[in-house]
This record gives C-alpha cells, sequence and structure tokens, in this order.
C-alpha cells in the first residue's frame, strides 16, 4: 500500500515497477485487440523472411545438387558406368554452374534489400501505432508508468511478433522452394545435408527477423516513452 | 502528519510562444488547497483553468513560480519521483474515462496496484473492493466497450483511487455525460471526498459542481479572479425543468 510522502522531506522513495510477467501479458493483449493490424505488420516480416529463406533454400539445393554431380564426376574418374540420366545431370550442370552463380549473387542482394525495406515498413507501422495509442500511453503515465515501462511494452510486443512472423516466413519460403525442387530434381536431393541446412536456415530466419524488428521498433519506443502525460487529457485523436 | 495544505501553488505562470508572441496563459496564480476540500476550478474555455490543472497535476511544468504537493516542490523531482508521485499520491479522472481498451474493468482498475508494486492477490482484492464501492461490483470483468459512460467513469474513479491517493484530480469529469449520470458521478465523488477524506481538486464548466464544492476557483485570463466558500454563494441549481418526469 501506498505511504504517505513525508511532509518533512524532498525524499520520496522510487519504488515503481512493472514486472515482466505482467508487461507480456499486457503486450499480447495488446496485439489481440489489434489483431488484423498486428497481422499486417507481422505480413510485412514474413514475406520479407520468407523471401530471403527461399533465396537461401535455393542455394542450398544448388550446393547439394552440385555435390551430387560431383559424386557422379569421381564415380566417372574411377572407371565406374553411369546411367543415361547421370549423364545429361552433369552435363547440364556443367552448362548452367556459371549463370547460376550469377543469379545467386544477384538473389542475394535482392534479399537483404527486400529485408531492408521490411524493416522500414515495421518502423512506419510501429509510428502509426504509437499515434494511435497516444491516449493510452499518456493514461499510462498519469498512472505511474516510467518512460521504460512504455519502451518495455512496445518491444516486448514487437519482438513477439518479429519472432513468430519469421518462424512464419520461413516456412512458407522453405516450404515453395522445397516441393519446387522436388517436383524437379525427385527425392534425392533431400539428404541429411539439406536437413541440416533447413535447422540452421531456420534459426537464422528467426534470428535476423526478429533483431529487425527489435531494431525498426527503437525509435517508436522510443518516440512512444518521451510523450508527455498531457496527452492523455486531450480529448480528441 | 497532516499537514493543513495538501497543494499550494506560487506566483504560477506559465508562457507559451507563438510566432514572435508570448503568450501568458497562467499570470501569477497563487492558490493554497486545503486537505479534505472539495474544490472547483471554474472558468471558460481559454482561462488557464487547463494549464493550472495540469501544472497541479505534475502533468506540465511552469515557466516560473512553483507547486507544492505535500510541501514537496515538484519541480526539484526528477522522473522516477514525478512517476511516483502520479502513482501514489494523485489519482487522475479524465472527461473521456481513459480507461485502457485492452483491459477489464478489473485490470483496469489494477493496473496502478502493479506499478506501485503490490503483488497480483492484494491487487486484485483492492480492485474488487473499490469497484464495489463505486456500484460496479457486478461488472469485473467487462471491458470498457461493453459499459456505459457513467459505468466506465465509475470504473475511472475506482482506478484513481487504487493506491490511496491525497489528492484526486478531475478534469471536466462530467464533460462527456449526460445530465442525470453527471449528477450521480458528481455525488459519488462527493461522497468518497466526504468518506474517504481525499481532496478532490476538479477542472469543470458543470454548474451542477458548485452544489457540492466546498470552494469555487473562478479563472479569467490566467488569474484568479475570485476565490469563493460555498456557504457564500447564493445560486440555485434547481432541477432542469422536467427532471422529475425523468425518474
Amino acid at each position: 500500500m501506498s505511504e504517505p510522502v513525508s511532509a518533512s522531506g524532498t525524499v520520496i522513495r522510487r519504488q515503481i515497477k512493472l514486472p515482466f510477467t505482467k508487461a507480456v501479458e499486457i503486450s499480447l493483449k495488446s496485439i489481440r485487440i489489434r489483431f488484423w493490424r498486428s497481422m499486417i505488420t507481422a505480413a510485412g516480416i514474413l514475406l520479407g523472411i520468407a523471401f530471403f529463406a527461399s533465396v537461401r533454400m535455393s542455394a542450398v539445393f544448388s550446393h547439394a545438387q552440385q555435390t551430387r554431380v560431383d559424386e557422379k564426376r569421381a564415380t566417372l574418374a574411377r572407371g565406374g558406368k553411369l546411367s543415361a540420366e547421370d549423364v545429361i545431370l552433369i552435363n547440364s550442370a556443367a552448362a548452367n554452374a556459371k549463370e547460376e552463380a550469377a543469379a545467386g549473387t544477384r538473389l542475394q542482394w535482392l534479399s537483404i534489400m527486400a529485408l531492408l525495406v521490411c524493416t522500414v515498413g515495421i518502423t512506419n507501422s510501429m509510428l502509426m501505432s504509437v499515434t494511435e495509442r497516444f491516449k493510452e500511453i499518456g493514461t499510462m503515465k498519469c498512472l505511474g508508468a516510467l518512460d521504460s515501462f512504455i519502451v518495455k511494452l512496445f518491444f516486448i510486443e514487437s519482438c513477439f511478433l518479429g519472432f513468430i512472423a519469421s518462424v512464419l516466413g520461413f516456412v512458407v519460403g522453405w516450404l515453395v522452394i522445397s516441393l519446387i525442387r522436388l517436383a524437379m530434381d525427385g527425392v534425392e536431393v533431400f539428404g541429411p545435408y539439406f536437413w541440416m541446412q533447413s535447422l540452421r536456415l531456420c534459426g537464422q530466419s528467426a534470428a535476423i527477423g526478429t533483431v529487425l524488428t527489435f531494431l525498426a521498433t527503437i525509435f517508436p519506443a522510443y518516440r512512444a516513452a518521451k510523450m508527455p502525460p498531457v496527452a492523455a487529457l486531450r480529448a480528441e485523436v | 502528519m497532516a499537514n493543513e495544505y495538501v497543494v499550494r501553488t506560487k506566483d504560477l505562470v506559465k508562457e507559451y510562444t507563438m510566432g514572435d508572441q508570448t503568450l501568458k496563459a497562467l499570470n501569477g496564480v497563487s492558490l493554497d488547497i486545503y486537505r479534505g476540500e472539495y474544490i472547483s476550478i471554474m472558468g471558460p474555455s481559454g482561462s488557464g483553468k487547463s494549464t493550472l490543472f495540469n501544472a497541479v497535476g505534475g502533468l506540465d511544468k511552469p515557466s516560473s513560480g512553483s507547486v507544492f504537493i505535500n510541501d514537496v516542490d515538484m519541480a526539484q523531482l526528477d522522473a522516477q519521483e514525478l512517476a511516483y508521485l502520479r502513482c501514489h499520491t494523485i489519482g487522475y479522472i479524465f472527461q473521456t474515462f481513459n480507461l485502457i481498451p485492452v483491459m477489464t474493468a478489473l485490470e483496469n482498475v489494477t493496473l496502478p496496484t502493479v506499478f506501485a508494486g503490490m503483488s497480483t492477490d492484494e491487487g486484485v482484492e483492492r480492485g474488487i473492493e473499490l469497484l464495489e464501492l463505486v456500484g460496479l461490483g457486478g461488472r469485473l470483468h467487462h471491458k470498457p466497450s461493453e459499459l456505459s459512460g457513467g459505468q466506465q467513469q465509475r470504473v475511472a474513479i475506482a482506478r484513481s483511487l487504487a493506491n490511496n491517493p491525497s489528492i484526486i484530480l478531475a478534469d471536466e469529469p462530467t464533460g462527456n455525460l449526460d445530465l442525470n449520470t453527471g449528477k450521480e458521478i458528481i455525488d459519488l465523488l462527493k461522497s468518497l471526498n466526504k468518506d474517504q477524506g481525499v481532496t478532490i481538486i476538479s477542472a469543470t464548466h458543470d454548474l451542477k459542481m458548485l452544489d457540492v464544492s466546498d470552494r469555487i476557483v473562478w479563472i479569467r485570463d490566467g488569474q484568479i479572479a475570485k476565490v469563493e466558500e460555498r456557504k457564500d454563494l447564493d445560486i440555485r441549481i434547481g432541477e432542469m425543468e422536467g427532471q422529475e418526469a425523468l425518474h
């Protein structure tokens, strides 16, 4: 319970806090109530990461294919026999190698650009979310919330969205490329190398997505935290 | 120990610069507010009423002059201490209720107790007690959107009391309510003032407020035009014609 401020002193105890579990609870509620807006923000991250994942998965497949070709060549060198199919594989691989390498680099660049664009998009939508919540933030500050509480709420919210959206984005990108490759090359490329790389890429995507969302939220969260409590009194907005 | 004044302002000046002109929204306001008083700040729009209100509530910094809350100079406080003051010593009630839309009535009332570091169980207990006090014991788990304006304002009043503040600042608490609901809210505030001894400072246009106020401060052009005691006041608020028929 509150204790009255000592009549004599300028000393006021500082004991304002927001437990982490409570902050998480409030953040998740904020996401739920603005579900569609949150989903649109998430969709931006999801698409960016899906593109990134698909580009990286293509590289994984190319590598797996290359390994396969190398094995066949080795067999040939040892004087082994190859089927007609394998010969076609080796020939086409030799013809495509250069082109694929060039295209791969271009795609890498494109995926980085896509991630940058999606970061800017998140910043934009988080800023809008701040404007939308002017009064709510002002009210919280009137109730005694510190700047850091507001920052905390925004970061938890965006990191949660960022993480979920990145994982989903990875699944989308991964699924699309894997299905295409399955149709083109058959099951042979889905070796242990493929699964290992998929797992690694999943972690990578989640990390990149979450970190980018976090970076994109710094400025909006700062703006929200600096909002004067007087904002709560404004009738409009 | 309870000192006599809960709020004191001294030569409060607030200037706004608009282009090359300086506008004085407050021009030397000195006001002492007694502990346990129900005080209304009245004045037309643009009179500086809101500015005074914001300064007293620590929501806005004056250009010069000082505000003392419980003898503590607000200008001396840092952000943390101000937050602490807002959390523990002042309860705010707004014209537009300002409940957090994502939370239920109970969660709204409990939020200040969370900031104050109260445990969840204690906070919930306190929240239920307060909501019962304002007559909403049956609506603990309703969202603000499921409550009427009057009910929302009751939740806001319960919330403002969460940490046992010594002052409640009400900014046009009846401004968005119809006549009868407004009257109910005023009665509720008055009863809290009487029973809990909380000081109520309210900025208002609402003449219904005069009836329950201990003192009325009239603000005009950034200065105190006059301070009236209720007993000196001879205004008949009277019921509006046809009022009885509504009951």
